[in-house]
């Protein structure tokens, strides 16, 4: 089952490789990892998807409570949340194709950023979900480049990560 | 305030934490901190021949001690060769507090001379580590890694440190922090009292309990507790590698080691068992065989100070994450204060049973080994041994067969006294390993129990050993292979040796010995065995390295069979399965 875990850990020098060492050492994946300083700028969050059983999802988090630049964390799929990712995609526009991409773009309630008489840049926001279904229904051949922000979340209600 | 060097600082601030001893081995990155330790007295520094060696000693001082071993070496080379040493420590949960000096601040990630990523190198295999970025920094990150170092599941820290932040030059004021709050760091202390009701009330009613105790145990002392615990409620008790000597080896209750190499006993006690007592352990793979096939009807109770050993490989029924002391404190308190105890009839029924097993095919109820002819037989002389230093001495144990025998035959009383590398299974700790036992404990017995091949891993401590005056015995089961490679390529590769002989290119282990200024001897019959060895256990001002020729075609047994077997199926020699 795919999870997000959400780390608050000290903005210290390598923090970072402790973590992404730790997955790789013990065979964990991440399937996309976000991390950046806090309005406490003495702390980073760190986002992490990845995909295991609940036995590999409850050594994932023990072992990453173990580091001891971590200061807490949080599996947000164990309860309601909010989970972002942002899209920014080069689409190959010309003729009848810059209004059926804009027309999808409006769909999936994205934004042109960047214009050429050739090309669109799109961004988009959402859940994964939503953007993989954004980049099907573009179509392969319209793409020419893609990057994605990984995910971002946060938990519902008034349930906080917090020190 | 006092205006110090950063060199002078680190060095002040090791005073502070109570350092008295560092093992280590200059070079171009740490000179300002040697210099600094040159300038003082209350250190002892120990010159090892190579920075594993320094490693390993402070490891074997770390384990007979509780202290935490210090080491320093110069960046580059030096901390590369510390990398095993820190690996070992990291495996068996040893406090240890690695320094290594780093090239300038300014030439960091220019690939200068003798540069290397200590931080990045020794990441996996640390509890934490700390790269010193300014010399006002030194005194907290000091402090820092010998609270983590020790607390908890202890484990290594490394501080990397450029060699300008130790510079001579610039001076700061220094004060070592009394208090050390963590607000990412909080070990574990008591466990959850309803965790250790429930756990009470399990062992309670339990038929075929057995008590499975590691190296937590003997790092967290808690060997008292779990003794007093055992006897009360007569349960049998088997211990780890790593946890021998954390339940008394010669006590009736004692079923000997556990797992691959372990007793028919222990492990076909532990496969019927109905409650299983783990204390301070971690389902090794070396313990457990195949997991799946693990103890079928066992109810697993889990005692561990570190939240990732429980449910690792095995889901326990009963967690408990704390200190084994309070734990074990708090277990012992409930069942005085309840004055219940479990089944008598069905402990006894069960003391029966494991009594058969013993007579059956029991290490201590008869050799199991050959009794006859004029080659010497690797158990006997461990038994030997055992008998000559009343069971008392420190034994350090390098890697192989030799290990295992000395783990099967040296019926440990005392925790602290089995000093091994359990979970790296490093060879070439051994000597250097008893050197810093000795360093520990100058009047006592230390005896290192090695192979002539895992001895020449680390032989160059033998000139460290002259330097110090550390009068050490080295017991060297030669059998002319490597012997648990050997056994293993006689028993899944159909007898083809494969690089495990060495074709007649030995040394002469006596004349090298003598070459470092020590005393060798050499026994190879066995009617000269005991005489031999009582005569080199009685001196005790040399280092004397003992040669001894054993049957080289002896494996150890029982072996569990692998791979997809039970804990309860081993061969119990060549020809006999269970």
């Amino acid at each position: 089952m795919r999870r997000i875990i959400s780390v608050l850990m000290e903005n210290e020098p390598g923090a970072l490789s402790r973590v992404v060492g730790l997955f790789s050492q013990r065979g964990y994946n991440i399937e996309s990892l976000t991390v950046a300083p806090t309005e406490d700028a003495t702390l980073s969050r760190l986002t992490l998807t990845t995909v295991g059983d609940d036995h590999k999802i409850e050594q994932i988090t023990k072992n990453l409570n173990k580091l001891i630049d971590v200061v807490k964390l949080v599996d947000l799929t164990e309860g309601s949340h909010i989970e972002r990712e942002l899209l920014l995609v080069k689409v190959r526009a010309t003729g009848a194709q810059r209004d059926e991409v804009k027309r999808s773009v409006d769909i999936f309630r994205g934004q042109i950023v960047d214009v050429t008489s050739n090309m669109y840049t799109v961004q988009v926001s959402g859940t994964s979900e939503k953007l993989d279904a954004f980049l099907q229904a573009l179509g392969e051949h319209t793409i020419m480049e893609t990057v994605r922000s990984g995910v971002s979340g946060i938990a519902r209600g008034e349930k906080v990560l917090s020190i | 305030m006092e205006l110090l060097s950063g060199g002078d600082m680190l060095v002040r601030a090791l005073q502070d934490e109570g350092v008295d001893l560092i093992f280590g081995y200059p070079g171009g990155s740490a000179l300002h901190i040697y210099d600094a330790i040159f300038r003082q007295k209350s250190i002892k520094h120990v010159l090892v021949r190579h920075e594993q060696g320094a490693t390993h000693a402070a490891d074997g001082y770390a384990r007979a001690t509780g202290n935490t071993g210090v080491v320093l070496v110069t960046s580059g080379p030096g901390a590369t060769n510390a990398i095993t040493g820190i690996a070992t420590a990291y495996m068996d949960s040893i406090p240890m507090v690695v320094i290594s000096g780093q090239v300038p601040s300014e030439k960091i990630g220019e690939d200068a001379f003798q540069e290397t990523d200590m931080v990045g190198c020794s990441r996996p295999i640390v509890k934490h580590s700390f790269l010193v970025k300014k010399a006002e920094d030194i005194p907290a990150v000091v402090k820092k890694a010998f609270y983590i170092a020790a607390t908890g599941r202890p484990g290594p820290v490394v501080i990397d440190i450029p060699k300008d932040v130790t510079n001579p030059v610039d001076r700061y004021p220094y004060q070592y922090p009394e208090k050390l709050r963590m607000r990412s760091y909080t070990p574990a202390g008591k466990g959850h009292a309803g965790q250790i009701r429930k756990a009470v009330a399990l062992l309670l009613s339990a038929k075929r309990p057995v008590i499975y105790a590691g190296g937590g145990v003997v790092q967290g002392d808690g060997s008292e507790l779990l003794t007093e615990l055992a006897q009360r409620l007569n349960f049998p008790v088997t211990n780890t590698l790593m946890g021998l000597g954390a339940y008394p080896g010669t006590d009736k209750r004692f079923l000997g080691m556990l797992g691959m190499h372990g007793t028919f006993e222990a492990n076909t006690a532990m496969h019927h068992a109905d409650v299983i007592l783990a204390v301070g352990a971690r389902f090794d793979d070396r313990v457990t065989n195949t997991p799946n096939k693990f103890c079928p009807g066992a109810k697993v109770i889990h005692i561990d100070v570190d939240p990732a050993s429980i449910s690792k490989t095995i889901t326990a029924d009963v967690p408990i994450v704390g200190t084994v002391q309070s734990v074990l404190g708090e277990m012992l308190e409930m069942l005085k204060s309840s004055k219940e105890m479990p089944d008598q009839s069905a402990i006894v029924d069960w003391w029966r049973q494991i009594d058969d097993w013993r007579e059956r095919h029991g290490l201590y109820t008869a050799p199991r080994y050959r009794t006859d002819g004029d080659m010497i037989m690797p158990q006997e002389v461990i038994s030997a041994v055992h008998q000559i230093t009343g069971g008392d001495a420190f034994v350090t144990s390098d890697v192989g067969q030799h290990q295992m025998f000395a783990a099967q035959y040296y019926l440990f009383d005392k925790p602290r006294r089995w000093i091994n590398s359990g979970g790296l299974g490093t060879m070439g700790f051994g000597l250097p390993a008893a050197l810093g036992v000795k360093m520990a404990h100058p009047g006592s017995e230390v005896v290192c129990v090695t192979g002539e091949g895992s001895i020449q891993m680390c032989i160059q401590e033998l000139s460290t050993a002259t330097q110090y005056n550390l009068p050490v015995k080295i017991l060297c089961l030669n059998n002319q292979a490597l012997g648990m490679v050997k056994q293993w390529q006689e028993m899944q590769y159909e007898g083809r040796l494969s690089n495990s002989v060495y074709e007649e290119s030995l040394p002469d282990f006596i004349a090298l010995a003598e070459a470092y200024g020590h005393l060798g001897m050499k026994i190879e019959h066995r009617d000269e065995l005991h005489g031999k060895l009582a005569e080199a256990f009685a001196i005790k001002d040399r280092t004397v390295f003992i040669d001894v020729y054993v049957d080289p075609t002896e494996h150890v047994y029982p072996m569990q069979v692998m791979p997809s077997g039970s804990m309860r199926d081993m061969w119990l020699s060549k020809t006999e399965r269970t």
